[in-house]
């Protein structure tokens, strides 16, 4: 029964979505009041039929109820009460209802918190949301229906595929969702400004707080996403360019690059139109994300099921969204430039150099993403673009970025005088050069550890110049500069944090991408192997019992100098619902670099098991990174300006513009 | 706001369109060729048209010969990638049987990561069709034809030339519409 | 469902153990290192998406062993992955080589960031009239939205 409640109330989501994508449309072309008004609590309600049925498709997982086909394929009575609630989104259909629970929320935030936006426009961006609304919950309704019933019903569910029961998974995809679904509204907004003809400071003001939430969940969302890869596979790798990886990473890519685009038309009214596009691309792009993952049209390790009608029925969507925005954006962008003026070296040159980069990476990655598939339409053959191409080109497009982001902020809006931050990037160019050879000569001064020392200095350089940025700003006699560090706006400190965090995440990189050791060997009980300065020793194994798997539990201890450090117990868990085995890698982290072990298959008789071990340096700075990058996002999300969509604040202290 | 000012070019705020478009038709192709039946991760062979790949592969215990690639001359045959282990060759094999007692072609097979055992085992059960069986244990001979699963079947020409690769199953319609006619025409 | 099921089935053949086992390993490290750093540019051609040095599938395995029988048996690098390319076509590369076929790849990226620069570099070129009438005009204009009605509470 509450499984046909949910199932309607998505029916009724589906003509309050339709009744928000016109009527508030007609009432902003023909000034009618009244019906521009119907989009707030059209939204409001949307986003509660929309819970509601989410609410009920997660009840039916908890209770599991496996006349529902969706529970019976995906779930077990004996799974933890988490990784029940997490096969809700374990699965295409489920993962698609919070798919439009995510969209159905963004538009009844719009709707709650956008009191200061004008009508017409509010309408419109409502509106617009809706019509994505609509398209994505007839999807589900037509093509990927969660509330269908089994009968009879089965008297146990078939579980869910062990490699998704673990805590990282069970939240990274949310996380991913509340990010580029949650660009949507940017994408709605740009359009909306579309239709309206006008973007101004004000319209940027609006976008960015949205923005910027879902570009921080994005951010989160990659980052546990890279982390269950790092501990669950079992092979000590964080990112290997996966399609579906890169999917997410491409709108992350065109997000980033809208929030500094976005900064330009808030304080310059300059890049107006190019704002618009990347609003729109970056929505497209998640779009096309879940067009990739759904219709099973590219290989990847963890895609979807692959169904060419849903595939079908996505394509027909997106290129209706997509197309539909693009021309709309031909139409009206060319009258909308103008604005602003400023020299190559300012403020916004460097903004524009990092949009310039930041684009091209993103087509970067889609065209190797794409490239076997557009190969073999083109008939040009079979061919595979892995990780190998993507770090050849990636490093190149990343390297000059790093060095804008250093110095842009750094420059005066409109015109900027180099020469004023030229001592500044001395000093930080010093230091950089310091930390190169450094590195370079202290790892042996062969070619890896010159390419190592590269990614040190850029992270030097960046963090230097990050930090020197901010002092700039504070300085003064004591009394003032306190005063100055408490009244430096949050945005000021977003960036702040978010550009200190990629510094710390180059670190992680570098680091892992170089140094990182391994040892394979079949270990007997009392064996040990040794690897840089730590002794691991197997002190043997045991069967062990899970809630829903047995495991074979290996037991070894870490010494250093003779002091134990850790005592590590990896298994390898059997499943039995479905059958299948997973590795769980032990990790214990000194905070700077992780020590890593896997056991693998018994070998021979004696007790002897094949043991993995990794020495996996700098990988916590990866996390470190992320963490502060998104407390970035979420620190300028926290700025007064854009809490309230209040006007700029004078800032009579602060010698610049605050971002 | 300020109007358009005449130097605004229109065409580049169509590349988006454009770029948009294409990348519909690329999936739509896709899309509408994998509804049509087509596998897209089927891998076409790279052999076509090249030699044979020299091999010497031991015969299974008590069932000689062996096979070896020289003596493949002379005459059309096909070469059958298969296991025991293999679901879809036992689903194969009564056609290839079939083929054996028609006396069209001759086959020979690649015992592909199998027990010898249980090599000779099945072909007790099911059938030998096979003239020469070579056995591949360590993939040794699969790696080198481009196997990428079983059943693969290669038909070779006189002079020892791969001249087609049928990738799964041979069934009665796959005979009739390719392997057959092939056959026909290279045994001319 | 049934599409799910053989999707579930390709998760656990991939990830059911882990790759390169100890009895796999060459004695000389320097002719191991070459071996796994030829394993790390081949796929794996029955998985959905790894190198064969990642993959636990059989064929993968035995994939290893013969980029390690070629190695030790005199090949280079180079001629190991133009053997595994004769057999399996150029999508058994990583790292797709450059050639007619793969021009866009690798230099689409090149194309992009020329176009982009070119479109940039006329943006700033624009305003010839940089000037203080110019600026005035703008933040005349920023002034204006500052203090339109609807941007306030």
């Amino acid at each position: 029964m509450i499984i046909e409640l949910g199932h309607f109330a998505l029916a009724l989501a589906l003509i309050v979505a339709l009744v928000q994508s016109t009527m508030p449309l007609l009432g902003a072309a023909r000034g009618n009041a009244a019906w521009m008004a119907m989009a707030e609590p059209a939204a409001l309600t949307q986003f509660l039929l929309c819970a509601l049925a989410f609410g009920a498709l997660t009840h039916a997982y908890i209770v599991s109820d496996f006349s529902v086909i969706g529970v019976a394929e995906n779930s077990h009575t004996v799974k933890p009460l988490l990784y029940k609630i997490s096969g809700v989104w374990g699965n295409h259909e489920g993962s698609m209802v919070l798919w439009v629970l995510v969209l159905s929320l963004f538009g009844a935030a719009v709707a709650a918190f956008g009191n200061n936006l004008p009508p017409t426009l509010k309408a419109r961006t409502l509106a617009i949301q809706a019509m994505i609304g609509v398209g994505f919950i007839a999807f589900v309704l037509f093509t990927s229906n969660p509330f269908t019933r089994l009968d009879p019903a089965p008297i146990e569910g078939n579980g869910l595929n062990p490699l998704l029961q673990d805590p990282g998974l069970a939240f990274h995809p949310p996380m991913l969702y509340l990010g580029y679904v949650g660009f949507s509204v940017a994408f709605s907004f740009a359009v909306a400004a579309l239709l309206e003809g006008r973007v101004d400071s004000a319209w940027a003001r609006w976008v960015r707080p949205w923005t910027l939430a879902a570009w921080t969940c994005l951010t989160l969302g990659i980052g546990l996403g890279s982390w269950w890869a790092y501990y669950e596979l079992g092979w000590g790798g964080w990112w290997f360019w996966d399609p579906v990886e890169n999917a997410s990473f491409i709108p992350w890519l065109t997000g980033t690059a809208l929030l500094h685009s976005a900064i330009v038309v808030e304080r310059r009214e300059a890049l107006k139109s190019w704002t618009i596009l990347l609003a729109i691309i970056t929505f497209s792009l998640s779009l096309l994300g879940t067009f990739l993952v759904r219709s099973g049209i590219l290989t990847s390790v963890h895609a979807f099921a692959a169904d060419p009608e849903r595939g079908v029925f996505v394509l027909i969507l997106l290129s209706v969204a997509i197309g539909g925005s693009f021309t709309l954006y031909a139409l009206r962008a060319p009258s909308m430039d103008g604005g602003g003026v400023f020299a190559p070296i300012s403020r916004e040159g460097g903004l524009l150099i990092n949009n310039l980069l930041l684009t091209t990476a993103a087509a970067t990655v889609l065209l190797g993403t794409l490239y076997p598939l557009i190969a073999d339409a083109l008939g040009l053959g079979k061919l595979s673009v892995g990780a190998p191409y993507f770090n050849a080109v990636f490093v190149p497009l990343m390297t000059p970025l790093i060095i804008v982001a250093g110095i842009g902020p750094l420059l005066a809006w409109k015109r900027a005088d180099l020469s004023g931050a030229l001592q500044r990037l001395k000093v930080a160019a010093g230091v950089s050069v310091i930390v190169l050879i450094a590195t370079w000569v202290g790892n042996g001064g062969d070619l890896l550890s010159l390419a190592a020392g590269g990614g040190m200095a850029l992270a030097a350089w960046l963090a230097a110049l990050t930090i020197s940025e901010w002092v700039l700003r504070v300085r003064g006699e004591y009394g003032l500069s306190w005063q100055r560090i408490i009244n430096l706006p949050r945005s000021a400190y977003g960036m702040t944090f978010a550009h200190l965090g990629m510094a710390v995440l180059i670190v992680g990189v570098t680091g892992a991408s170089a140094w990182k050791q391994e040892r394979v060997e079949s270990l007997r009980p009392g064996e040990h192997v040794d690897l840089m300065d730590y002794r691991f020793t197997f002190e043997g194994a045991s069967q062990v019992q899970g809630p829903n798997y047995s495991a074979i539990e290996g037991r070894y201890s870490v010494t250093r100098d003779g002091q134990t450090i850790a005592n590590l117990t990896p298994q390898k868990r059997n499943f039995s619902q479905p059958p299948q085995q997973t590795t769980e890698a032990a990790i214990h982290t000194t905070f700077v670099s992780d020590l890593y072990v896997v056991i693998g298959d018994a070998d021979g008789t004696e007790g002897a098991f094949v043991t993995r071990i990794y020495y996996e340096p700098f990988v916590p700075f990866l996390w470190y990174g992320v963490l502060l990058m998104a407390f970035g996002g979420l620190v300028s999300l926290s700025d007064r300006r854009h809490r309230i969509g209040a006007a700029r604040r004078a800032m009579a202290t602060a010698p610049q513009a605050a971002e | 706001m300020s109007a358009s000012t005449p130097q605004t070019k229109r065409w580049p705020f169509i590349i988006p369109l454009l770029v948009i478009a294409a990348l519909v038709g690329i999936f739509g192709k896709r899309l509408s060729d994998v509804s049509k039946g087509a596998d897209p991760h089927l891998l076409p062979t790279a052999l076509l048209n090249t030699p044979f790949p020299e091999f010497d592969l031991v015969a299974l215990p008590g069932r000689e010969p062996g096979f070896v690639t020289s003596e493949l001359k002379g005459e059309v045959s096909l070469v059958n990638v298969w296991g025991s282990w293999c679901v879809a060759c036992l689903a194969e094999h009564p056609f290839l049987m079939t083929l054996k007692r028609e006396n069209t072609v001759a086959i020979h097979g690649i015992a592909w990561r199998d027990a010898p055992e249980a090599s000779l085992q099945w072909l007790e059960k099911h059938g030998d069709p096979y003239t020469r069986i070579g056995q591949d244990p360590r993939s040794v001979a699969a790696i080198s034809l481009g196997v990428t699963g079983a059943p693969e079947t290669f038909v070779v020409d006189q002079a020892g030339i791969i001249r087609y690769k049928q990738v799964g199953p041979i069934t009665p319609e796959v005979w009739q519409t390719t392997l057959a006619p092939l056959i026909a025409q290279l045994k001319k | 469902m049934k599409h799910l099921l053989i999707i579930i089935a390709a998760l656990s053949f991939s990830f059911g153990a882990v790759a390169v086992q100890p009895d796999e390993r060459l004695a000389d490290p320097a002719l191991e290192l070459r071996a796994r750093e030829v394993s790390k540019a081949l796929r794996c051609v029955v998985c959905q998406n790894e190198t064969i040095d990642d993959s636990s599938a059989e064929l993968a395995r035995d994939m290893r062993i013969l980029v390690r029988d070629r190695i030790s048996g005199g090949d280079s690098n180079e001629q190991v992955l133009s053997f595994m390319v004769q057999r399996y076509g150029d999508f058994v590369l990583l790292k797709p080589r450059m050639n007619a076929e793969t021009l866009l790849l690798w230099f689409g990226p090149l194309l992009v960031l020329i176009i982009g620069a070119i479109m940039t570099a006329q943006r700033l070129r624009k305003p010839a009239s940089v000037g203080p009438a110019a600026l005035n005009e703008s933040e005349a204009k920023e002034l204006k939205s500052l203090t339109r009605p609807e941007t306030r509470p």
